[in-house]
Order: structure tokens, then C-alpha cells, then sequence
């Protein structure tokens, strides 16, 4: 018999923490699968967070660091610039990214540092069990917006790749959608693009995926797949917020 | 050309049950087993093989490396 998809070695044996049905493992999988196709396992090193992939150091099956909440922009930069022959990436949720770790992520992007960020927007923080996160939608019930946020008390979500496309410093930016087969496709030629304009020694490089957290969201996985499509993508639209090697193909 | 056949194989025991695999199947070929694994999750199960088309859609959508698919030589 013929192997048409196995588990990548990418990852490691181990079981992971995640909820039933958390994206968290799909993501994990794209990043290591493309990881290993590319043969940079061995090359690799990533950066964990603080946020329910805290462990993802246990399943990733490359060399890894854990920081401190939000800064590993700081530590990828540190460890890239250190080793300018490596592949290096952070993982974060959106709790980490856009909130205690923001100051940390806009000046990597707008320094342009060489490393790739894996970016996963659940729109809640997971971990600490579903307070309100800079991302979380308007309307959207979490344990700190009990009748849900507003924009009075809160303002608007924040949209990261719509932000730092305003930086010089990132040479790529795409937003994509771990809800269905087709969008996970999609998800991974991004990962895959990242990857390959750090490699090429191009500036830094961002990768949001749309996630889902059942568990806060008190949904089921199936459920939580469709309140993403259906309350996600319209106000975080999909797509390539920044490529730089299109546009000096453009200025040609 | 005969048709292609297609494996799909459930690991029982990394499989937490989510359903996500069994709600894209486009051929509703999966369900989950009312036998619980050792963690305690109902794990997804086939029920008819030889309709699969191996488009990998449950394999893509586990987050858990519980699925892999073969295709018979
Ligand atoms: C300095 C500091 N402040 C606050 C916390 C508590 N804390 C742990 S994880 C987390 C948020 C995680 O949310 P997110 O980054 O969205 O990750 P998720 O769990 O949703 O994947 C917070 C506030 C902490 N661990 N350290
Ligand atoms: S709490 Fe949410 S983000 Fe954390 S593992 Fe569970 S489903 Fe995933
Ligand atoms: S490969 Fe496609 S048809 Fe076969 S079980 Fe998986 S989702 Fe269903
Ligand atoms: S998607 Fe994976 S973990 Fe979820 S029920 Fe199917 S096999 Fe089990
Ligand atoms: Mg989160």
C-alpha cells in the first residue's frame, strides 16, 4: 500500500494538550510538515509562547526555546541574528501577539528581522479560560465581556496583518483560515512562502491563522468551524496583505 | 484505468473524538464509535472503505495525526 498522507515526522510521538478538535494541532501540523518537505528540520529552531501552545515545544520536533509572554519577536530576532544560517520562527496566539507582546512584534516587523511569525488568532485567550482578547469580535461573549464586547468599552478588534502591512520592515504578510480542507491547503503554501523568503534572506515574514478555540467558545469543533467562517473571515478578510517580491515585480 | 481504492486508517488511541474528520467527509463514511479509547474519547471509525475517494479531507482537518490514508496497489 502506498502512503498517501501519514503523520509528519515533524512532529513528535507525543499526544497533544489541545482540546478535541483545537486547531492549535492543525496548525502545528502545516508548520512542521512544511518544516520537514523543505529538509530544514535539523535547521530549525522556534520560539514558544505563553497561551495553550505554551508546550508546543513537546510537539514540534525541532530545536526550541520557550520566552517569557509575548516577547519572543525579541528572542527570534536575538537567535536569528546570532545565527544568520538557521530558519527561525515564533508561534503565538493572539493574547501573547497583540496584546502583552505588541510593542515586541511591531518593532521585529518594522526592523525587518529575518525570522518568520506563525501567528494563531482564536480570538479569545484560550489558556487562562476565554477573557477578551485585542482580537476578540464585536458582540462576541468572553469571561471579561459577559454581555459581549462593544466597541464603546473596548474599540474595535485588532487586525494584524492590516497593521503591520503599514511597516517597511515585513517582505511578507498573509492571513489565512484553518476551517475547512481547502483553506488548510491554502494555509500551508503560505507557511511555505514564508519560509522560503527567509531563506532567501528577505525581511521578515507573518502568517496569521484563523483559528478556533471550541472549548472557550463553548462550541463543538464542527460548530466552532462554522461561527469562524461565518463571524471570522468577513471582518478579518483572507489574502496577501504584503509581498515584496510582487511589488518589485510590479515596479519592473 | 480501475478505480482507485483507498485506505483510511484511524488511530484509536491519539484520536479525541472531535468529529471534525467524520463532519467534512464528503461521502459520510465516518463515524464514531460508541466503545470509548483508553483516554476516554469515542475515536472515529470507518464504515465503508470502498466508497473512500481519497481526497484527504479528515486527514487534513485532524488536529491530532490520528488519520493516515493509503492507496492499494
Ligand atoms: C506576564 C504574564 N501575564 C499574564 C499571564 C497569563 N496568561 C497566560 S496565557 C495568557 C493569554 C493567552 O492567550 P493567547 O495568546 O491568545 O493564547 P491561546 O491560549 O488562546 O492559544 C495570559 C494572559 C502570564 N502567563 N504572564
Ligand atoms: S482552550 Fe482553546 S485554544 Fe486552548 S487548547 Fe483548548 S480549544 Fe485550544
Ligand atoms: S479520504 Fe475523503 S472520502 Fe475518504 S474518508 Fe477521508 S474525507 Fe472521506
Ligand atoms: S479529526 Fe482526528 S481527532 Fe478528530 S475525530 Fe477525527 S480522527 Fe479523531
Ligand atoms: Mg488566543
Amino acid at each position: 500500500m502506498k502512503p498517501v498522507f501519514e503523520y509528519t515526522k515533524g512532529m513528535t510521538d507525543a499526544i497533544t494538550s489541545y482540546c478535541p478538535g483545537c486547531t492549535h494541532g492543525v496548525a502545528h501540523r502545516l508548520i512542521m510538515e512544511t518544516l520537514d518537505e523543505m529538509g530544514l528540520l535539523g535547521k530549525a529552531i522556534g520560539v514558544a509562547p505563553i497561551g495553550c501552545s505554551v508546550v508546543a515545544h513537546q510537539f514540534m520536533n525541532v530545536d526550541m526555546c520557550e520566552s517569557a509572554h509575548g516577547r519572543s519577536p525579541a528572542i527570534a530576532s536575538g537567535i536569528r541574528r546570532v545565527h544568520p544560517d538557521k530558519v527561525v520562527f515564533t508561534y503565538q496566539g493572539d493574547g501573547d501577539l497583540a496584546s502583552i507582546g505588541m510593542g515586541e512584534i511591531m518593532h521585529a516587523a518594522a526592523r525587518g528581522e529575518k525570522f518568520s511569525t506563525f501567528f494563531i488568532n482564536n480570538c479569545i485567550y484560550g489558556m487562562t479560560g476565554g477573557q477578551m482578547a485585542p482580537t476578540t469580535l464585536i458582540g462576541q461573549r468572553s469571561t471579561t465581556s459577559v454581555d459581549g464586547r462593544t466597541r464603546e468599552q473596548a474599540g474595535m478588534p485588532l487586525k494584524m496583518c492590516e497593521i503591520l502591512s503599514t511597516l517597511d520592515g515585513p517582505s511578507y504578510i498573509e492571513r489565512v483560515a484553518l476551517d475547512s480542507p481547502a483553506h488548510i491547503r491554502a494555509a500551508k503554501k503560505a507557511v511555505r512562502k514564508a519560509i522560503e523568503y527567509q531563506l532567501a534572506g528577505k525581511g521578515f515574514t507573518f502568517v496569521e491563522f484563523l483559528s478556533i478555540c471550541p472549548t472557550n467558545w463553548g462550541l463543538t469543533p464542527p460548530k466552532a468551524m462554522e461561527w469562524l467562517r461565518e463571524n471570522m473571515i468577513p471582518y478579518y478578510p483572507l489574502g496577501v496583505y504584503k509581498d515584496e517580491e510582487a511589488q518589485d515585480n510590479g515596479d519592473k | 484505468m480501475p478505480k482507485k481504492q483507498f485506505k483510511v486508517v484511524f488511530n484509536r488511541e491519539r484520536c479525541k473524538g472531535c468529529e471534525l474528520c467524520k463532519s467534512f467527509c464528503p461521502k459520510k463514511l465516518i463515524e464514531m464509535d460508541t466503545q470509548v479509547n483508553a483516554r476516554g474519547y469515542c475515536p472515529a471509525m470507518m464504515t465503508d472503505q470502498t466508497q473512500c475517494i481519497g481526497c484527504q479531507s479528515c486527514a487534513l482537518v485532524c488536529p491530532d495525526g490520528a488519520i493516515a490514508i493509503y492507496e492499494e496497489e
